[in-house]
């Protein structure tokens, strides 16, 4: 509250930046984590201590140590570079997983947005059946179809969030469908294929980045829940998920194993929370109570 | 009966035959052969047609479907590949420790929820306010099979205080009526073995509970800020009403609609949740039955768990809105 009344406050020259935004606390902590993310999943090559899958059994199942910081799982393989290169497929879930979901939920939303009638009507209750399973079922039975496997459980995920774009997009199709400037353009002449494409979805952008971080977090936990279920990623590959249901066969005996990657996986996702709120607050500056 | 209520049934009839044509199609059209997956990689051509005709499979889908919705609705949906019961039976089995453990969580998450949002959003920016902001963030952040196991090794583990997973101790049943061990207790009026079953829920409970605790929190605090500022709430002041009565005739009444909502939608996280958490403390639930029938390609259990979560969901959010209907009159009027 007090933020918005400051805001309002403030001399009006234009409205709150995303540099203003982003100095908030809360927003400058998810933009470190973000960023401290993104750059383990360039470098964890250079900076990891070990290679992820280098096996060394005098020191399996050893603690956290100076040698190894997040200690060592059963076959002596280094925790801490484990979950480095973990950062990897986490990065690759929400790229493939969040852009199957952005790119066939817009598909979707702007068709039934912008011809209504009967194609509204069909996509729309395409967009329910899907919205009427519980997220994880859906995604189960897809990677039932598909085969376990990283790539499928990345899919599936991508399928299950469309539904979310989908609606998204159609809202916002629907409030600018008839705004002066697409009239204008379709008074020009403009084929509506160009129209959806060069003035509805650019006009579009920053709600959908909204969702888009938002989600980001979301299908981070949900790749790594179907590779915990062993559905996802398989051994040895060094995903957070994956990592976590090797730890748990040991959870009694060994508790770094389990800990660490799911703490990497608990930080980046309140990164992306915290830096989605920020820039709703930005997209949205009345929302900011909330 | 209503003109809503009517059309809302409508609406559900469509849903689930929607719903049955995705599980249905999704389990036949996409890649993996059933012919296959049942005889091996090893199978003859003429096995493989053999069985694929006893199984229906040389039909046109659209004939396959049909067959599949007609048996389904006499309630066959097959035999598991892998217990050979009906699969249906497999799934009904396994559905009352998923019930009691989603149930069990939410009734946590709202009895702690809901006062907790109120309490932080009658003092905005307090430190109260503050601490339950963080804490609904590391919430809905958090990836509950994680937190399970960590609650597992505190609480369990190291602490002692806990058991590590399962139903009930191995040797000691409860007689079952409905499934649900702590309401059999009850029934078979043993306290005993009501404490035993109580211990055992603990954890799993606390972990599903996570997420819709720091939703149910959120939603209530803003909607307590967002009634806060209405006419209404300054005419109750200006009349010199006392702040407590203001808080919950006023502001909370009003603030209610909407998370009564949200405690509806919190059933589709509880289901998805319930498969994780299933699997972390080793429940016999419908979650992990899924999961073992996926690994073990039981697809007719799949299917029929899948059609079977699917219903309840979609009948427990029709509840959801017939009960919106009857706390709001505007929309039982529009």
């Amino acid at each position: 509250m007090s933020n918005a009344a400051t805001e309002a406050a403030a001399p009006a020259r234009r409205p709150p930046g995303i540099a203003r935004v982003l100095r908030r606390t809360p927003a400058r902590i998810g933009l470190a984590i973000t960023i401290v993310f993104l750059v383990l999943t360039v470098a964890a090559g250079w900076l990891a201590p070990y290679d992820p899958y280098d096996q060394d059994l005098s020191a399996a199942l050893s603690p956290p140590s100076a040698d190894h910081w997040f200690g060592a799982d059963q076959y002596g393989r280094d925790m801490l570079s484990r979950v480095m290169h973990g950062t990897r497929t986490a990065l690759l879930a929400v790229v493939v997983a969040d852009g199957i979901a952005l790119v066939a939920g817009c598909a979707m939303g702007l068709v039934a947005g912008f011809f209504g009638g009967r194609v509204d009507a069909v996509v729309m209750r395409l967009v329910d059946v899907l919205l009427a399973f519980p997220y994880l079922l859906l995604a189960l039975i897809i990677v039932a179809a598909l085969g376990p496997g990283l790539t499928n459980s990345m899919i599936a995920i991508g399928i299950v969030y469309t539904p979310q774009y989908a609606r998204l997009i159609r809202g916002q199709v629907l409030a600018v469908r008839n705004a002066d400037y697409v009239r204008a353009a379709r008074a020009l002449g403009a084929a509506r294929t160009r129209i959806m494409l060069r003035h509805v979805l650019p006009n579009s952008f920053t709600p959908i980045l909204v969702m888009a971080t938002l989600q980001a977090g979301s299908v981070i936990v949900e790749t790594a829940g179907l590779s915990f279920l062993g559905l996802g990623a398989q051994p040895p590959s060094p995903d957070w998920g994956a990592l976590l249901a090797d730890g748990q066969s040991y959870f009694l005996t060994a508790w770094w194993i389990a800990t660490f990657p799911g703490l990497a996986i608990f930080v980046v996702v309140v990164g992306f929370n915290l830096l989605g709120d920020a820039l709703r607050d930005f997209a949205d500056p009345r929302r900011t109570i909330r | 009966m209503s003109r809503y209520t009517i059309s809302r049934l409508g609406q559900l009839v469509l849903v689930l035959i929607g719903v049955s044509i995705v599980v249905f199609f999704t389990m036949h059209v996409l890649p993996g052969d059933v012919a296959t997956l049942l005889l091996g990689e090893r199978a003859t051509a003429a096995q493989l047609a053999d069985l694929r005709h006893q199984l229906g499979l040389d039909q046109p889908i659209w004939m396959q479907y049909l067959d599949f919705a007609a048996q389904a609705v006499r309630g066959d949906l097959g035999t598991s590949l892998r217990s050979n019961h009906p699969a249906l039976d497999d799934v009904w089995n396994a559905f009352p420790v998923t019930f009691q453990l989603a149930l069990t969580s939410l009734v946590i998450a709202v009895v702690i929820g809901v006062p907790l949002g109120v309490l932080a959003g009658t003092r905005p920016g307090g430190w109260l306010d503050n601490a339950v902001l963080t804490l609904t963030l590391f919430g809905v952040s958090m990836p509950i099979f994680w937190l399970g196991l960590m609650l597992l090794l505190l609480f369990g583990a190291w602490l002692g205080w806990l058991p590590i997973g399962g139903l009930m101790p191995t040797g000691l049943d409860v007689p079952r009526v409905t499934g649900m061990t702590v309401l059999d207790s009850l029934i078979a009026l043993r306290p005993d073995l009501l404490w035993v079953s109580l211990q055992y829920l603990a954890l799993p409970a606390i972990t599903l509970a996570t997420i819709p605790l720091a939703m149910i929190t959120r939603i209530t605090r803003s909607e307590m800020l967002a009634t806060a500022g209405l006419d209404h709430v300054r005419t109750a002041r200006a009349k010199g009403m006392p702040e407590r009565r203001v808080i919950v005739r006023h502001i909370l009444r009003n603030a209610l609609i909407p998370v009564v909502t949200v405690i509806g939608l919190q059933l589709g996280l509880l289901l998805s949740g319930a498969v994780l958490t299933e699997t972390i403390f080793a429940l016999p639930g419908l979650g992990r039955l899924m999961v073992d029938s996926i690994l073990s390609r039981d697809y007719p259990v799949v299917q029929a768990g899948a059609l079977f979560i699917a219903f309840v969901f979609v009948l427990v959010n029709l509840l959801v809105d017939l009960s919106y209907a009857l706390l709001d009159p505007r929309i039982r009027r529009a």
